[in-house]
């Protein structure tokens, strides 16, 4: 095989085709989010579980679903069918403690976890470059780390070393006796070559982002996808779901900026949305009722948005499973119906077109995104 | 200066440290890498006078730092605030109102992580700033978290310093009444189902967030085998454990236990019971309890071995340690003096085994090879930049202590970065003067300055590459950011 075959991998070595542009980006709600809040049932017993929370006045969404008031951002989307919502979706071995559920979800191994995360084990499928796998975030998450490389940075404006050294730099992590450093030094340099110029994009299409970080750090994704440098998974994250008390006004903000962020990144996108599929992901939903400080505990399924490349949205998918106590898992938390696992898994086989085996052993890939 | 001078109590004597074959130098080195922030001429001396059990011993029983603290009071006011004094003395800003940056609350955290920079690069006594701050990360609260902000210097001040050298049961027991705490995860509301509360015109209940990461994070561990109704019971044994909410109360803001808010029905707690009728003791028994579990011994000993050894320590050494935690009704100190002295901790496969956080890479740095006259933003925003927003750790788990969580490549490009910028003399605050960097040929001035902050001599290559350069603050800049110097 010559160079060109390796760089385009087997797909493009069958059909003859340009290399695929398609990108994954996982967003990852950590702290567990209210997933009735931030999508609610019209459903009666709604109020009567949580009389405090309750909102009045949300948006419509559907026939039998409302979106949270402070997410407004994200209605264009929802009409132009460009964002679905899928809900009661949670892992099939749930678990509520935060570092479990967030590592089982990460290690793609359900209630397992192991040396290495599932979008790892997705990347020797994938084309090797500079920009393959990037964390826009401080380390490298569980679900990315692995024996394959990627780059984590909290900005791309960052990332640089000044020319003098930095070739005296590359060389010493080269030799490097700590195997980690080793490899993560050469990730950085390689980088480092490869986002010059990318961190002054500015936004396109009059994309206005809100401050916060999950803006600029969408922005960051955008940013590579503009500078083609071969982009194929993304990840980053957002905390402050865990909302035990007073959640009306802590979560409303969260959802606030989760929403802009996302219509922001799409309108500076544009056409390239077509490429990239987002999904937003969290360990946990959170309990049914509200507890004793107008707030929620610890709970099982939550929901999850789906943005662009083919999502065929405008709608809530997945199967509702009640909010009636005799429907209630542990007569307590909204029960799982579609387990998070296949959701990724339809991602990586329908838009990234690459086998979820080992990625996500055993899953069969939904069919809920994209059919 | 005699002021400075440390009283050594004579209480621990030296402690006997396995023969493993290393020279003095590589002792020191890594001592001083685990149990201090990293060696300090001033630090690699005392080792030298008293010999490393000599040394492990007078930092087990440390005496005063007069002349630290009397400098930690002057450049840091609110340092000494009470709880109740930080609430009336930095009131929430108004909007529209001007406002100097000092006034404003914020303040209370910029001068608290300042002071925690000091002490870790100044303090003669490394051991208790080292585990301070494994104390904190264990019973993690966010500054950024509701009225945190206000209690965090207390807190650590009050509920974790004064203990770290003593016995778990109280530290646990003051980080559990600490409004830092109660606030943090929300215990302070958290009442009995059901109690009709006047003053909100409706009923309120259990929230669970404290007692959950009590058992999982705290104390017993998360795979210890409890079950929600545990964490439930756990959380109904805690009710009633709040805050005083009068603002003109001289305790506003302090811990208040609210018998009214109690459950006082009986419980069932992972095993431990407890009669109806119960009050606030319920809690303290709990406490009781959680504390000498023997799931708890093994949590508790695993992360220590974690933080001083490796981060996959050896189950004969976490085992060892358990059992004279139990032994001794969860002695912290004698659990240190077992690890310091066992051979794990001297092995040759501990030595350079651990990554830097940065807070040790930057707090290293500078022990290393500069002196910290003030503590400016520009060194607080280093370690941020790093990925550790100190006293903001949003998760209850805190901070990592594993390697994966800090290496990652744009990581490694502020670390390099720093390592420039200290080498250069560019970081504020932070004085590097070329005068105190050894002299000669560059051969000559490389080898004894890779002594000096690795502790070991330059792989050959490594060597090679750093002599391409030849400004020496330069080569300075490549030795701290070299991947030699973000292991300890």
């Amino acid at each position: 095989m010559n160079r060109r075959t390796l760089l385009l991998g087997g797909t493009s070595l069958l059909f003859g085709a340009t290399p695929s542009k398609k990108a994954l980006v996982v967003v990852f709600l950590r702290g567990g989010v209210d997933g009735l809040a931030m999508v609610p049932p019209r459903e009666a017993e709604l109020e009567r579980l949580r009389p405090s929370l309750f909102d009045a006045a949300p948006l419509k969404l559907d026939g039998s679903f409302d979106l949270h008031p402070s997410m407004s951002a994200l209605l264009p989307l929802l009409e132009q069918k460009r964002l679905g919502v899928l809900h009661a979706v949670g892992q099939l071995k749930p678990s509520r403690s935060h570092f479990d559920a967030q590592d089982f979800l990460e290690s793609g191994r359900a209630g397992e976890k192991g040396a290495d995360g599932w979008l790892n084990r997705v990347l020797p499928a994938l084309p090797k470059g500079a920009f393959t796998a990037v964390a826009v975030q401080n380390g490298v998450p569980y679900a990315l780390q692995g024996a394959e490389a990627v780059v984590a940075f909290p900005a791309l404006r960052d990332f640089r070393v000044a020319a003098g050294p930095a070739a005296s730099f590359e060389q010493l992590y080269a030799s490097a006796v700590d195997e980690a450093l080793k490899v993560r030094g050469a990730e950085a340099f390689s980088g480092i070559e490869a986002a010059k110029g990318l961190a002054a994009l500015e936004p396109k299409n009059g994309a206005a982002y809100p401050k916060g970080q999950l803006g600029r750090r969408l922005q960051d994704v955008v940013r590579l996808v503009h500078g083609d440098v071969g982009l194929k998974v993304a990840v980053t994250e957002l905390g402050g779901f865990d909302t035990h008390l007073g959640q009306k006004l802590a979560l409303g903000a969260r959802l606030k900026e989760v929403a802009e962020s996302l219509a922001a990144f799409a309108t500076d996108l544009g056409e390239r949305l077509s490429d990239v599929c987002v999904l937003t992901v969290t360990e946990f939903g959170r309990t049914a009722r509200e507890n004793g400080t107008r707030g929620t505990d610890h709970g099982t399924a939550s929901a999850m948005f789906a943005l662009g490349g083919a999502v065929k949205g405008g709608r809530v998918g997945g199967e509702w499973p009640g909010l009636k106590a005799a429907q209630l898992f542990e007569g307590r938390d909204l029960r799982v119906t579609l387990d998070v696992r296949s959701v990724l898994a339809e991602a990586l086989t329908a838009h990234l077109e690459v086998s979820s085996e080992s990625a996500l052993p055993g899953v069969k890939p939904a069919r809920v995104l994209f059919g | 200066m005699l002021a400075a001078v440390i009283t050594v109590c004579a209480a621990v004597a030296p402690l006997e440290i396995p023969a493993n074959g290393w020279d003095r130098a590589k002792q020191a080195q890594h001592l001083l890498s685990r149990a201090a922030f990293g060696p300090s001429a001033a630090d690699r001396a005392r080792v030298e006078e008293l010999s490393v059990g000599g040394w492990l011993a007078e930092q087990l029983e440390p005496g005063r730092d007069d002349a630290l603290e009397e400098r930690i009071a002057a450049d840091f006011p609110t340092l000494k605030l009470s709880v109740t004094e930080a609430l009336v003395q930095f009131p929430k800003p108004v909007k529209g109102e001007e406002m100097r940056n000092e006034e404003r609350p914020r303040q209370l955290v910029v001068e608290l992580t300042q002071a925690k920079l000091l002490r870790a690069v100044k303090s003669r006594r490394q051991l208790e700033e080292v585990l301070v701050d494994f104390w904190f990360n264990h019973f993690n609260v966010s500054a950024e978290k509701n009225k945190v902000r206000w209690l965090v210097s207390p807190y650590e001040r009050d509920a974790i310093r004064p203990f770290v050298l003593g016995r778990f049961r109280d530290l646990l027991g003051a980080t559990a009444r600490h409004p830092a705490m109660l606030v943090y995860l929300d215990n302070w509301m958290s009442v009995r189902d059901g109690l009709e509360v006047k003053a909100l015109r409706r009923a309120m209940g259990l929230n669970e967030n404290y007692a959950r990461e009590l058992l999982e994070l705290h104390t017993l561990g998360v795979d210890a085998g409890y079950t929600q109704a545990d964490v439930r019971a756990a959380a109904r044994a805690l009710t009633g454990w709040s805050l005083e909410l009068k603002k003109r109360d001289d305790a506003w803001g302090g811990f208040l236990y609210r018998p009214r808010a109690h459950d006082t029905a009986e419980k069932n707690v992972f095993g431990l019971e407890l009669a109806a009728g119960g009050q606030q003791d319920d809690g303290e028994r709990l406490l009781d309890y959680l504390a000498l579990h023997p799931k708890t011994a093994r949590h508790l000993c695993f992360k220590l071995a974690q933080k001083f050894v490796s981060d996959a320590p050896p189950a004969e050494l976490v085992d060892a340690l358990a059992a004279e935690y139990l032994r001794t009704g969860g002695d912290l100190r004698a659990v240190y003096v077992l690890l310091f002295g066992s051979r794990a901790f001297w092995a040759d496969e501990a030595f350079a085994a651990k990554t830097k956080t940065p807070l040790e890479l930057v707090v290293s740095s500078v022990r290393a090879v500069g002196d910290l006259t003030t503590v400016q933003p520009q060194l607080v925003k280093a370690i941020d930049a790093m990925g550790q927003p100190l006293y903001r750790a949003s998760p209850p788990t805190g901070f990592s202590e594993l390697a994966p969580a800090w290496v990652s490549a744009g990581a490694l490009v502020s670390r390099i970065n720093f390592g420039l910028k200290l080498g250069k003399n560019e970081v504020p605050g932070v004085q590097v003067p070329l005068a105190s960097l050894p002299e000669g040929e560059p051969e000559l001035v490389v080898d004894a300055l890779a002594l000096r902050l690795l502790g070991a001599p330059l792989t050959e290559a490594s060597r090679q590459t750093v002599l391409s350069q030849r400004d020496p603050r330069v080569i300075v800049g490549l030795l701290m950011g070299s991947p030699e110097f973000q292991k300890q």
